[in-house]
C-alpha cells in the first residue's frame, strides 16, 4: 500500500478500515541467499537497500525480540555529518545526503527535520578546533558556519552567555543537521523492505553459525536452523557476545548510554545544541520534550539502565548551559546498550570466514549512520567489496596503523 | 553503584575511574616472540563478556589503589573484590 496524502484522506472518509500491518510477520523459510542478524535500523536498512539498489531476492532479518526494541528506538535521535577525519567525514556525509532523501525513498514519514546543530565553544582553542573541523566539513561538501557570540544569541538568546567559568563565545553551526523520529525510521524501513519481498522475522534469536571448513552456512536459531550462502551481522551492543560464536574477538566494548526526556513544553529549542565544556547534547522533540544526553556510565554494561552520578553530571550540564532547564520535570530516563569501538569510528568489514560479514562499534553515533551503514553492508554482502565511502572501516585498522581517532582519546573505549 | 573496597569497605563508585578488563595486568613480553601480533591483541581486542567480568577500577578519589572487580555486566552485581597488587604478585608468583 503507497502512502499518500489522498489515501489519508480517503480512509479518514471511509472510517480508516483499508490500513493493513506496515509488514508481513513472516515465519522463517528453511534457507536464503542473504540473512542479516539484527532488526535495528542497520539490519532493517541493509535489507532495503540490498532488495532496492543490488536488486537481491531471498532476503530475511532475524530480530532477537522486536522491531525497534533496540537502539534504534532508544536514541537522542540527532543525524548529523560534522567530523572531522577523512575516512569519518565522507561517510557520514553520505548519510546525510540519504537522510535527505529518506522519505521519498521509504514512502514513510521518518520526521526527518533540519533543524540545524549548534556546537558551542568556550575558548579561543576550541574555536580554532571547531574553525578546522568546520573546513574539513566544508570540503566534504557538508557545509558549516563559524557563529560569534552575537549569531548564536540570535539563533538562542535563552543560554547562559555570561556563565563564569564557561562563557559562550561562539559555536560551530550545520544547518543541515538535526533529527528524525527514531522508531519511525526502523518502521519505514521494515515496510519498504518488506514490500520488496524481505521476510522480517521478529523472536527469532541467533544463538550459534554453521561454520564449514571456514565457509558460512547458515545460522542457529531459537526458531531452529536457517541456511545462508552471505550472513550480516549488525546486533550493535550484542556484538561481541554474536561474533564470539563464531569465534572472533572484537576491538569492541558494550557500555550503557543514558537519555532522558522531560515533559512537553511550548517549542522554545530551535534545534540540536551541543556544550561545549561537557559532553553535553540537547533537541525538541514535535511533541515538546526537551530530548537530551551526556557521557557513557563509563563501565562495560549489558544492563540497560545506568546509575545516578552520571544523570547528576548531565543534569549539572543542562543547567550550565542553559539554566531555564532546571524549571522542567524530568518525565523518564532510559539506556541503551552500545557497542563502543577502540578507536570511535565503527566496523563494516568482511570477517575471516567466507561469507560472514559484520557491522558493528557504532558507539553514540549509529542512528546518524543508519541510512549509509544500510547502504555500504549492502553493497558489501551483495559485491564482497567495501563501499566506496567505507573503506576505513576495517576489523584490521588497529594492525596497520590506520585507527581513526577522531576524539584523539587512544585505544579506551570509555573515553571515546 | 557501590564497590566493597578491601580496605575501605562500601566506596560509592563515583569516587573510581575505570580502566577496563584486567586482562590488561598480563603484559605480553615486549622481547618475545610474536610480540606484534600479542600486543595488538593486548591493546585492542576485548572479551566483553555478557556476565562476570574481571576489571580494573582505580581509586582516585580515595586512597588511590587499583582493584580487581568482578562484576556482573547484565546485573551491575558485585561479586569479587581485590586488590590489583595482590592479583599481580600472586600472578608473578607463578600462582
Ligand atoms: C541513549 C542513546 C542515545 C543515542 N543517541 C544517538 C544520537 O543522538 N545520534 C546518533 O546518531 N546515535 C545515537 N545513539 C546510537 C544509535 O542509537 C546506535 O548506534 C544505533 O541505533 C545502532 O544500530 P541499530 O539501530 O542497528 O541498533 P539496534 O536497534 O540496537 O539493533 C540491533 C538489534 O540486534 C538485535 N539482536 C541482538 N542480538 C541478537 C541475536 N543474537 N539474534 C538476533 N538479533 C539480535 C537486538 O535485539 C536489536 O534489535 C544513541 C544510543 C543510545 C543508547
Amino acid at each position: 500500500m503507497r502512502y499518500s496524502g489522498l489515501r489519508l484522506i480517503k480512509e479518514a472518509l471511509t472510517g480508516n478500515k483499508g490500513w493493513v500491518p506496515a509488514w508481513r510477520d513472516a515465519a522463517p523459510q528453511q534457507s536464503y541467499d542473504f540473512v542479516i542478524v539484527g532488526g535495528g535500523g542497520h539490519g532493517l536498512a541493509t535489507a532495503h537497500y540490498l532488495a532496492k539498489v543490488y536488486g537481491r531476492s531471498r532476503i530475511a532479518v532475524l530480530e532477537k525480540g522486536y522491531i525497534g526494541g533496540g537502539n534504534v528506538g532508544r536514541n537522542t535521535t540527532i543525524i548529523r555529518s560534522n567530523y572531522l577525519l577523512p575516512g569519518n567525514e565522507r561517510f557520514y556525509e553520505f548519510s546525510m545526503k540519504l537522510w535527505e532523501g529518506l522519505e521519498q525513498d521509504l514512502n514513510y514519514n521518518a520526521m526527518v527535520s533540519q533543524r540545524g546543530i549548534m556546537n558551542l565553544f568556550h575558548s579561543d582553542g576550541q574555536r580554532d578546533a571547531y574553525r578546522r573541523r568546520g573546513n574539513s566539513m566544508i570540503l566534504h561538501g557538508a557545509g558549516a558556519e563559524l557563529l560569534d557570540r552575537d549569531a548564536v544569541r540570535r539563533e538562542a538568546p535563552f543560554l547562559d552567555f555570561d556563565n563564569a567559568r564557561f562563557p559562550i563565545k561562539g559555536a560551530l553551526m550545520q544547518r543541515r543537521g538535526g533529527t528524525a523520529r527514531h522508531d519511525a525510521v526502523a518502521w519505514g524501513y521494515a515496510r519498504a523492505a518488506d514490500s520488496r519481498g524481505v521476510d522480517i522475522i521478529q523472536n527469532c534469536e541467533v544463538t550459534g553459525f554453521r561454520i564449514e571448513q571456514g565457509v558460512i552456512r547458515g545460522v542457529e536459531t531459537t526458531r531452529g536452523y536457517i541456511g545462508a550462502q552471505t550472513v550480516g551481522v549488525a546486533v550493535a551492543g550484542a556484538s561481541s557476545k554474536v561474533m564470539a560464536a563464531a569465534g572472533m574477538r572484537l576491538p569492541i566494548e558494550s557500555h550503557v548510554l543514558q537519555a532522558f526526556v522531560t515533559e512537553g513544553l511550548k517549542p522554545v529549542l530551535p534545534g540540536v545544541i551541543t556544550f561545549g565544556a561537557q559532553h553535553f547534547y540537547i533537541s525538541q522533540s514535535d511533541k515538546g520534550g526537551l530530548v537530551f544526553g551526556g557521557d557513557i556510565d563509563g563501565y562495560n554494561s549489558y544492563a540497560a539502565r545506568g546509575n545516578l552520578p552520571v544523570i547528576e553530571t548531565v543534569c549539572e550540564g543542562g543547567m550550565a548551559m542553559l539554566p531555564m532547564i532546571g524549571r522542567a520535570r524530568v518525565l523518564r530516563i532510559w539506556g541503551g546498550i552500545m557497542d563502543i569501538s577502540m578507536d570511535g569510528p565503527p566496523f563494516i568489514d568482511r570477517t575471516h570466514i567466507d561469507g560472514l560479514y559484520f557491522n558493528g562499534g557504532w558507539c553514540y553515533g549509529g542512528f546518524k549512520a543508519t541510512p549509509a551503514s544500510g547502504y555500504a553492508f549492502a553493497h558489501l554482502l551483495a559485491t564482497g567489496q567495501p563501499h566506496e565511502t567505507a573503506t576505513a572501516f576495517r576489523l584490521d585498522r588497529f594492525r596497520t596503523g590506520q585507527a581513526i581517532d577522531e576524539a584523539g582519546a587512544g585505544p579506551q573505549p570509555n573515553l571515546q | 553503584m557501590l564497590i566493597p573496597h578491601p580496605l575501605l569497605g562500601l566506596r560509592d563508585a563515583a569516587e573510581f575511574t575505570y580502566l577496563g578488563d584486567a586482562a590488561l595486568i598480563e603484559r605480553p613480553d615486549w622481547q618475545g616472540e610474536g610480540a606484534d601480533e600479542a600486543f595488538h591483541d593486548y591493546v585492542y581486542l576485548r572479551d566483553n563478556p555478557a556476565g562476570a567480568h574481571r576489571e580494573l577500577w582505580f581509586h582516585e578519589h580515595g586512597d588511590r589503589s587499583w582493584l580487581v572487580v568482578t562484576r556482573d555486566t547484565r546485573t551491575h552485581e558485585i561479586l569479587k573484590v581485590e586488590l590489583a597488587s595482590d592479583v599481580a604478585f600472586r600472578r608473578e608468583a607463578g600462582a
